[in-house]
């Protein structure tokens, strides 16, 4: 089974952002980066299939130099090769990042085109979806479980509220899955090693062909939201503040 | 250059956030200057349709055919295509549920446009739609202007828009039938399960004490459930303690496991994560204990303390302990 798995870089789930100066982006300066955690469990999800079926994980990744690191940590956890579309993607909305990916993928001749359900930064939860619409390929989305059957695959989805439902497919298809999948494994230091040796092709937007077309939605400012609600913050020591929200619980809220 | 509004149903059963969606097509249906209309696909689905004949509407669409009987993106796709070309709608809105989180991106795509997906809410500038969504977990909002002709296509958030906000008048429904052939359906859907009976029903329980993230390790629940004994609460999660295999998935809250409403919602390291949020935020007093003051978590507490959950939760255990 030939397997491309689609990750993303992303600020570390910690970060605390700031607005820059444009207005429309997050200040990069002092982020650091890890791998979209959807992906995370999307590469695990992959390199499972192949570990039971044989074949090859292509990890695929756009995105600016910096994401090599992520891209390496992909080979390291055992990806075979990586396809490295090295643009600012700042420009690049949904639509147009999925024509990139979907450029560089056609050539693979893939079985099955893995990625997270959403991008913990931007959160659209589409490029996936858009992904296989622009390959011509069925797709599922929010997927728990992924098996060979007869014909093709079938993928546990889920739904909302508890529930479950599977889905036959025929490859090649593109699914899109959800964390938690299963466990994440870690990267080996022989893992690391051998990442060294592994290739990893870097491409462009131009070398692609794909130049981004007039988006239908713009950006037009980002912003810290306001709070709505009013918050009583307790502070002082933790003591003290136990206290305090104890008091208010019981005396103000009567909850307790 | 009317609005229209997709709703969804399953075995003619609203999905309750279809009204949310009537509400907010109606909303800017008005300030464009314009009408909205409404559809709903499936199979048997007109009586459904026929719900809102009472509604401010234009016209409702019950989009009929076998084919739609089970949902597939396949065939929701190549049904809305041509009532899109049809009536030609400058935009149109959907619930952001599960189902069109699967279909939409495609549907869109398809019409080479980008789907704002998960706004939070919207305004009207110069005639121009500018939505609003959330990037970072919810950490920061953007506003988003659609450029250009229609139609475009948004998502709304559960809960942005209050579904009993819709304006009553009266709408006739039109039956629609799209030409859907089987070969153009790939994929098979099976039958809706649940993985097992909820021993939990978190739903009953008056006081919750919910655990995320901040956690660190499955060692350190016990310190949480030591809380939530104290306050004679049950213990909830978020989804990635479930993940981690901590806590089983019966006590996860938020859009993929339960939601719950009880008087005190205490969140512990928990950020809170619009999947969360959607779970828990009809409580009637949320507490939140983080370390970041920027948690999202914090937008719906009435009451939160800003610090080391592993200081501030013993002291809180006291404190509780000492009240009763």
């Amino acid at each position: 089974m030939k397997i491309v798995v689609a990750i993303k870089q992303v600020p570390a789930r910690d970060s605390q952002l700031r607005i820059s100066s444009s207005g429309k982006s997050i200040d990069e300066a002092d982020l650091s980066y890890e791998i979209n955690e959807p992906d995370a469990y999307a590469l695990e999800a992959g390199l499972q299939l192949k570990e039971k079926h044989g074949g090859e994980v292509v990890a695929l990744c756009a995105g600016p130099a910096r994401a090599a690191t992520t891209i390496k940590e992909a080979l390291a956890k055992g990806a075979d090769r990586a396809i490295h579309i090295e643009e600012d993607m700042a420009a690049f909305d949904p639509l147009a990042a999925a024509q990139l990916l979907a450029a560089a993928v056609k050539g693979e001749g893939a079985d099955l085109i893995l990625t997270g359900l959403q991008s913990d930064d931007l959160g659209y939860g589409q490029t996936g979806v858009i992904l296989a619409e622009l390959l011509g390929v069925p797709h599922a989305t929010i997927v728990m479980q992924v098996e060979k059957s007869e014909s093709g695959i079938r993928v546990k989805r889920e739904l909302e509220d508890g529930w479950f439902q599977h889905v036959d497919m025929p490859l090649p298809a593109l699914l899109t899955i959800q964390s938690g999948i299963s466990k994440l494994r870690y990267a080996t230091l022989m893992g690391i090693k051998k990442a060294k040796s592994k290739p990893m092709q870097r491409v462009t937007a131009a070398s692609l062909g794909v130049a981004a077309a007039a988006p239908s939605v713009v950006v037009e400012r980002i912003y810290l939201p306001e709070r709505t609600k009013h918050t009583q913050l307790f502070d002082g020591s933790p003591k003290e503040a136990a206290a305090k929200l104890v008091e208010k619980l019981k005396f103000e809220a009567r909850v307790i | 250059m009317s609005i229209l509004a997709v709703l969804e149903q399953r075995s003619g059963q609203w999905n309750r956030m279809s009204f949310e969606t009537l509400a907010a097509a109606q909303q800017l249906g008005t300030q464009l200057g314009t009408t909205a209309s409404a559809a709903v696909l499936g199979y048997g689905v007109e009586a459904l349709a026929g719900e809102l004949a009472s509604k401010q509407l234009e016209k409702i669409y019950a989009v009929e055919h076998e084919l739609l009987k089970d949902y597939t993106p396949d065939a929701y796709c190549v049904a809305l295509a041509p009532l899109i070309d049809r009536i030609q709608p400058k935009v149109l809105l959907f619930p952001h549920t599960y189902q069109v989180r699967d279909f939409l991106p495609k549907l869109a795509t398809a019409h080479r446009r980008v789907a704002v997906s998960d706004a939070i809410a919207h305004r009207v500038e110069n005639g121009q739609v500018i939505l609003v969504r959330q990037l970072f977990q919810g950490k920061v909002n953007a506003d988003v202007r659609l450029v250009g002709d229609g139609p475009h296509f948004a998502s709304l958030q559960a809960g942005a828009y209050r579904a009993d906000r819709t304006v009553e008048g009266t709408a006739a429904v039109e039956v629609f039938r799209p030409a859907i052939s089987p070969a153009q359906i790939r994929t098979v859907p099976r039958e809706l399960f649940r993985e097992s009976q909820r021993a939990v029903d978190l739903g009953a329980a008056g006081i919750i004490v919910s655990v995320g993230r901040g956690i660190k390790e499955a060692d350190n629940i016990a310190l949480v459930q030591q809380l939530a004994d104290a306050l004679g609460g049950e213990l909830a999660a978020s989804r990635p303690i479930c993940d981690a295999g901590w806590l089983p998935m019966e006590r996860q809250v938020g859009s993929s496991g339960q939601t719950v409403a009880p008087k005190l919602y205490l969140a512990v390291g928990i950020s809170g994560a619009i999947q969360h949020l959607v779970g828990m935020k009809g409580s009637r007093t949320v507490v939140a204990i983080n370390k970041d003051a920027g948690a999202p978590i914090f937008e719906v507490a009435d009451y939160g303390i800003v610090g080391d959950l592993f200081q501030v939760v013993p002291e809180l255990i006291e404190a509780v302990k000492k009240a009763k």
